[in-house]
């Protein structure tokens, strides 16, 4: 599903964030990247969700060579990928039914097809009965989940998150990860980008450590 | 996976117009300064517009009126000017003749001037004959210039004049009006143009946060876009309509001074309000600079917000 090989990100300051990457994740795999800050993990799934592009190597996802894929089907390629942010990246002056129903709104579906996926993707965070809230009105634990929400409204093959649990207390971070594990065994392929090892060392999934831009 | 569904577009494009409507509602101050600068700005070239038409038109009623004025020798007597009148008259280059005897032309100096009582303290007519001749050629200066040396050089004519002279210097000067008028206007426009850009590129600025979470969840940019242009088209358009209303407050305010000043003249002539005209053109032509203004400040700045 997400495949590396021999890929560089080298940024314009001569500063080598990857480097040599190769590797690979099954379809409905799931997987943690881990690493001290400053890794690369961030930049690593930059690279997956096209907000950056490899200075060499390819990477490809879904059957996709993102290093040939023209700046205009960007948008359509991010669709198919799920993305979760340590900040969350909500819209604060939109409440948590309009957060989570954008990326439907993005690709055009009609009303009540909207409505209807934005209540099953709330139902499965377990935030039904806060669709009319705003972002500002919940936990950190919850805005995260109206992060996850959005992330899996279009229903992609793929989701990866930058650091999920990064602001949460150990309780919340397994509810968290457990949401994840929940995702995965209805075949989303989800990597995770975290340096939380307590936690995932808990967890009988593969992991990759990048130690200064390399894989460990 | 690309399903286009028109009555779905459409709908969308719909929303996106009203939520863009919503959104400058939340600032009511800010949008109502914004569509005032817009609407005074249009108004004035519009304006302008407005009253050198209405030159022109006054202009117009007085367009095949190049006539010669042949003034006779105050000695040529009445049988002596009709007979001269219908000798001219069957000149190839002369379509019509009117003969004013002296007395006549005292009559109509008299009621046209009002100066009846410095008139009848004079002890004779000081006015000579007159026949006012229509030449069949108007435009070509030169075929002019030749009737009117030949009837200069008539025995019974003190003077041959052309009243043409004059109608050249005010159409001149129109075309000086218009010329300005559009240079006006275009200034204006850009400055329209401007100023809703400049708008456009704060309301951008202001919500950087929210373009880059719409790009990160699969945004295009033109979705991005869509909702500035609908800005941009309603600043435009009510920009436009406000225009149409300061006309005509303007208009309503200059209409009666105009109708005591050509009630002087004892012309015919009233104000043309042209606001039929000007009430489709001004909210076209706003709306059109809005989306223009809105599409040039957001290909300026919209690809430069990128997520990070």
């Amino acid at each position: 599903m997400i495949r590396f090989t021999d890929v560089y990100k080298r940024y314009t300051n001569q500063y080598e964030a990857l480097s040599g990457l190769s590797f690979e994740l099954e379809k409905g795999e799931m997987a943690f990247l881990t690493g001290h800050s400053g890794a690369g993990k961030s930049t690593l799934l930059k690279l997956i969700a096209l907000i950056e592009r490899s200075t060499h190597g390819q990477v490809w996802v879904n059957n996709q060579n993102l290093t040939r894929l023209p700046k205009w089907k960007v948008p359509y390629y991010r669709r198919k990928i799920g993305l979760v942010f340590q900040d969350h990246n909500l819209l604060h002056d939109r409440t948590v039914f309009d957060n989570v129903a954008l990326p439907l709104i993005i690709a055009g579906e009609n009303h009540r097809e909207i409505g209807r996926r934005v209540r099953a993707a709330l139902d499965k965070v377990n935030l039904l009965g806060k669709e009319r809230n705003l972002p500002i009105a919940l936990s950190g634990g919850e805005q995260q989940r109206v992060g996850i929400a959005r992330a899996v409204v279009n229903r992609p093959p793929v989701l990866l998150a930058d650091e999920p649990t990064g602001n949460l207390d150990p309780e919340l971070s397994r509810e968290i990860m457990h949401l994840f594990e929940q995702f995965n065994q209805v075949g989303v392929t989800v990597f995770i980008a975290s340096h939380d090892h307590e936690l995932i060392s808990t967890m009988p999934y593969r992991q990759l450590t990048l130690h200064q831009g390399r894989l460990a | 996976m690309l399903s286009f569904n028109l009555p779905n577009y459409f709908l969308r494009h719909l929303q996106v117009m009203l939520y863009s409507l919503g959104q400058l509602s939340r600032t009511p101050v800010a949008s109502v300064m914004t569509v005032l600068v817009i609407g005074i700005a249009l108004a004035l070239p519009a304006g302008l517009y407005v009253l050198l038409k209405n030159v022109e038109q006054v202009a117009g009623q007085w367009d095949d009126a190049s006539q010669i004025s042949l003034f006779l020798k105050p000695s040529t007597n009445d049988a002596r000017g009709k007979q001269l009148a219908e000798q001219l008259l069957a000149w190839p280059d002369i379509s019509a003749v009117d003969y004013h005897s002296a007395k006549q032309s005292l009559q109509e100096f008299r009621e046209l001037s009002g100066l009846n009582e410095i008139l009848d303290s004079l002890p004779t007519n000081p006015l000579p004959p007159v026949i006012i001749i229509k030449p069949v050629e108007t435009e070509h200066e030169e075929a002019i210039q030749g009737l009117l040396e030949r009837l200069q050089n008539m025995q019974e004519v003190d003077l041959a004049q052309l009243d043409m002279a004059w109608l050249k210097r005010l159409k001149t000067i129109n075309q000086t009006g218009e010329r300005g008028i559009t240079i006006l206007a275009i200034l204006l426009s850009l400055s329209v143009l401007l100023v809703i850009g400049n708008t456009i590129r704060l309301a951008i600025l202001n919500r950087q946060t929210e373009i880059r979470v719409i790009k990160l969840v699969g945004g295009t940019n033109a979705f991005v876009r869509r909702p500035f242009l609908y800005t941009g088209f309603w600043y435009g358009l009510f920009g436009g309509t406000i225009a149409w209303f300061t006309l005509l407050i303007a208009l309503l305010a200059i209409n009666g001074p105009i109708s005591r000043l050509t009630a002087l003249y004892d012309s015919q002539f009233s104000l043309q309000w042209m606001l039929g005209q000007m009430f489709l053109s001004l909210p076209l032509f706003g709306l059109v600079l809005g989306v223009l203004g809105a599409w040039l400040a957001v290909g300026r700045h919209l690809y430069d917000i990128e997520p990070t």
